[in-house]
This record gives C-alpha cells, sequence and structure tokens, in this order.
C-alpha cells in the first residue's frame, strides 16, 4: 500500500464516520423532544456534516478520479463505505442517542486534538476547525448523560439500556490496521493505542457519576476498517442515495 | 486594475446572509484578495463546518466580481486559521447588539468556551447582567439561545469560539 492510498482511504474513513453520523443525528429533526433539543442535534449534525463534507472533499482530491464530495456520498455502496460501526447503530430513544454521542464527542475531542498536529496541512486544518465545535458537542452530550443519569428511575434505566446496546460498538473506534501503520510512520496518522487510556479514563469517571455500570464483557463488534457493516447502513444509505441516484445530474 | 482594498471595500457591501446588519468582510470570513489582471480569487473561510449560508456568500461575491468585470473569478476555501469570533469590529459587535444578538462577551483565548464557565451575557435590548442560557445551540450554528431574567426577553447570543 503507498502512503497515498493509506491517505486517501484514512480522510475516507473519517469523512464516512461524520456522514454517516451526520444522516443518523439529522432523523431527530422535528423529532426531539422539545424545541431546544431538537435544534441542538440539528445544529450537532449539521456541525459533522459540514467536516464531512470537507474530508470527502479532500478524500476525492486525493484520489485523483475527478469525483466529487457527492460523487462520495451517493455513489458508492455500504461495500465501499469505512463508518465507524457505532455511528450507524439506530438512535433507539433519547438517552441512547445522547449516550452514543458522549461516546463518539469523547473520543472525538482526543482525536481531533491530535489530528490537527499532523504533518498533513489539510487534514490538520480540519481538524482545528473541528475542535472547537466538538467542545461544544461534548459539553452538550456530557451535560445530558449527567441530568439522565441523576434524573429519575425511568431516566437511569433508559440511559443504562442505552449504554448496553451500544458499549460493544465503541471499541471499534480504536482498531488500526495497514492503512494506519504507513501513515503514523510518515506523520500524518494518530496513534490510537495512545489515546485509548485516556478515553477510558473520562468515560469511566462520567458514566460514575451518572450512576451507569459499564456492561461487563470485552467483546467488541468489527469490521468497517474492512468495510463490513451492520445490516442497518443499507437501509441509511437507500434512504440518502435514493434522490441522486434517480436524478443523477440534478441540479439545484 | 482594481486596488486590494477598493476589492474589499466592495465586498463590504455585501450583507451576512443570516444576519444582515453586519457585512461579511466584518464578519471575518473573506480573508484575502489575489488580483491578477482580469483575473481573481477570494479567499474565504467558514465560520462553522457545516454553515449553510457559506454557499450563498460564494453566489454573492461571485455575482459582485462579475459585476466589476472580472472574467476568471475563484473562490477558495481555506481551514486553517480557523476562524474565530476574535475577528469580529467591535464596530460589528455594536452593530449585532443593536440588531438584537448579543455579541461575544470575551476573548476565545481564556478558553471559556471549553469549559463553559462563561461569567455572564448582557441582554442587548436593557443591558441587565442577568441573564441564564436555555440552549447552547440557537437559530443558526454560532448562536446560543438566552433569556433575560429582568426583562424576560428571549435573545439570541452569538457563540465565542
Amino acid at each position: 500500500m503507498t502512503s497515498q492510498e493509506a491517505l486517501y482511504n484514512y480522510t475516507l474513513r473519517l469523512g464516512d464516520t461524520s456522514l454517516i453520523l451526520a444522516q443518523r443525528l439529522s432523523e431527530w429533526t422535528g423529532h426531539g423532544p422539545f424545541l431546544e433539543e431538537d435544534l441542538a442535534l440539528t445544529n450537532i449534525a449539521l456541525d459533522i456534516f459540514g467536516r464531512g463534507k470537507s474530508l470527502l472533499e479532500y478524500a476525492a482530491k486525493l484520489e485523483g478520479k475527478g469525483r466529487t464530495e457527492d460523487d462520495l456520498a451517493f455513489f458508492r455502496n455500504d461495500r465501499e463505505y469505512f463508518n465507524a460501526l457505532i455511528t450507524e447503530q439506530p438512535n433507539g430513544d433519547y438517552a441512547k442517542t445522547i449516550i452514543r454521542q458522549a461516546i463518539i464527542d469523547c473520543f472525538d475531542l482526543l482525536f481531533y486534538a491530535e489530528l490537527a498536529k499532523v504533518k498533513d496541512t489539510t487534514l490538520a486544518g480540519i481538524a482545528e476547525k473541528s475542535l472547537k465545535e466538538i467542545a461544544y458537542h461534548k459539553r452538550h452530550s456530557f451535560s445530558w448523560v449527567n441530568r439522565f443519569g441523576n434524573g429519575t428511575e425511568e431516566s437511569l434505566t433508559r440511559l443504562q439500556n442505552g449504554l448496553n446496546e451500544i458499549w460493544p460498538f465503541a471499541g471499534e473506534l480504536f482498531e488500526m490496521n495497514e492503512v494506519d501503520a504507513v501513515l503514523l510512520k510518515e506523520g500524518i496518522a494518530v496513534d490510537l493505542n495512545v489515546l485509548k487510556p485516556i478515553w477510558e479514563k473520562e468515560v469511566t469517571q462520567l458514566f460514575a457519576k451518572a450512576n451507569l455500570t459499564i456492561p461487563e464483557g470485552s467483546y467488541a463488534h468489527t469490521g468497517s476498517r474492512r468495510a463490513l457493516h451492520s445490516e442497518h447502513l443499507s437501509y441509511i444509505l437507500a434512504e440518502m442515495q435514493s434522490i441522486p441516484r434517480m436524478h443523477p445530474n440534478a441540479k439545484w | 486594475m482594481q486596488s486590494k482594498e477598493s476589492i474589499f471595500s466592495l465586498l463590504s457591501e455585501i450583507p451576512d446572509p443570516e444576519i444582515p446588519v453586519i457585512s461579511i468582510v466584518e464578519l471575518g470570513v473573506i480573508r484575502d484578495v489575489i488580483i491578477s489582471g482580469n483575473d481573481i480569487e477570494v479567499i474565504i473561510t467558514p465560520t462553522y463546518s457545516g454553515c449553510p449560508a457559506m454557499k450563498q456568500m460564494e453566489d454573492d461575491v461571485r455575482k459582485k466580481m462579475q459585476e466589476q468585470g472580472f472574467e476568471n473569478i475563484k473562490i477558495t476555501t481555506v481551514y486553517n486559521p480557523a476562524w474565530t469570533t476574535d475577528w469580529l469590529s467591535e464596530e460589528a459587535k455594536l452593530k449585532l447588539q443593536k440588531y438584537g444578538i448579543a455579541p461575544p462577551e470575551e476573548s476565545t483565548t481564556d478558553k471559556s468556551f471549553l469549559t463553559g464557565k462563561l461569567k455572564h451575557v448582557t441582554c442587548p435590548r436593557c443591558k441587565s447582567k442577568n441573564t441564564v442560557m436555555i440552549s447552547q445551540f440557537g437559530s443558526t450554528a454560532c448562536k446560543a439561545l438566552y433569556k433575560c431574567n429582568e426583562c424576560l426577553e428571549v435573545f439570541d447570543y452569538f457563540k465565542c469560539i
């Protein structure tokens, strides 16, 4: 694998992860538990969409086949997508969406802070820009985990159920493969092994404050680094891609 | 041939699509202008990654430059250095306040935006500092929602980033 191929795949992985998470979050548009939270979730989705657009734009440029970010988003199949499995999991109730978001925000703040220091200036620039936004997202999700965890018996039960469902998908965020190995040598990738203990410490503290118990067992679902997904991704893509595929040259 | 200054002053006539009381130059999204003969390159930076107004701003800039007779108009987006509310001029902040939007209260260098320990936000209507945040996320990506405890006005606050 050349470093150019590795960089393309790495950028695609980050872009896809942002795009699919944003698409999932935007399902809450008009369905939030109350107006302010509806606005909050859609604002967060918008930030993440923007990050995904910048990353896929760069990926398209790296690929060098004349494709655009829209081509990458709308004309690839599930077996060509590299988004982390956690992002494609169904939203569930609000507590599950929030706990998934807290897990990802905590990872993202650590990850993008490191990505802002890598030698690739485009990736570093996008990371620097995203950091400020992620700081806001994390404040939002962490504060809701706290509120649900220290609210009523019902809110704690739902939060715990959400954590039980989403936890087995968290470990994959730290999986590294040949792409990471090639880029780490060049000073372009983030070493996920270094981030993992810091992330674990932070989420463990958050869960303790919110009276949550981390599910037993260390099994983690995996596959997205090889473009293998849960069934949910195909349904997301079907909805997201149907219009552009039906009218491939439509302009608006 | 037009000077960079004259182009900047022309661009100052373009209002922000979402907050029309300030211009896109005052907002700080126009980073540079490179003129060479009949060609022009305008360098812009987004406020927020997903700001939906960016496309509108690009179209407005393109139109304005076409009116000036430029043939090749290139608009380049840069992410670094990342946009910050520190780039809003004092004059722009005053305009925001008159419009009913509380301007960012402090410099981002104190990192209060990371900890959330913002000291106070002044109500743009009655100037009371007795205000409370309703939601970190408001009507656009760049704003949060606040309420004044004195005059009960609900208002937008331009977040420090």
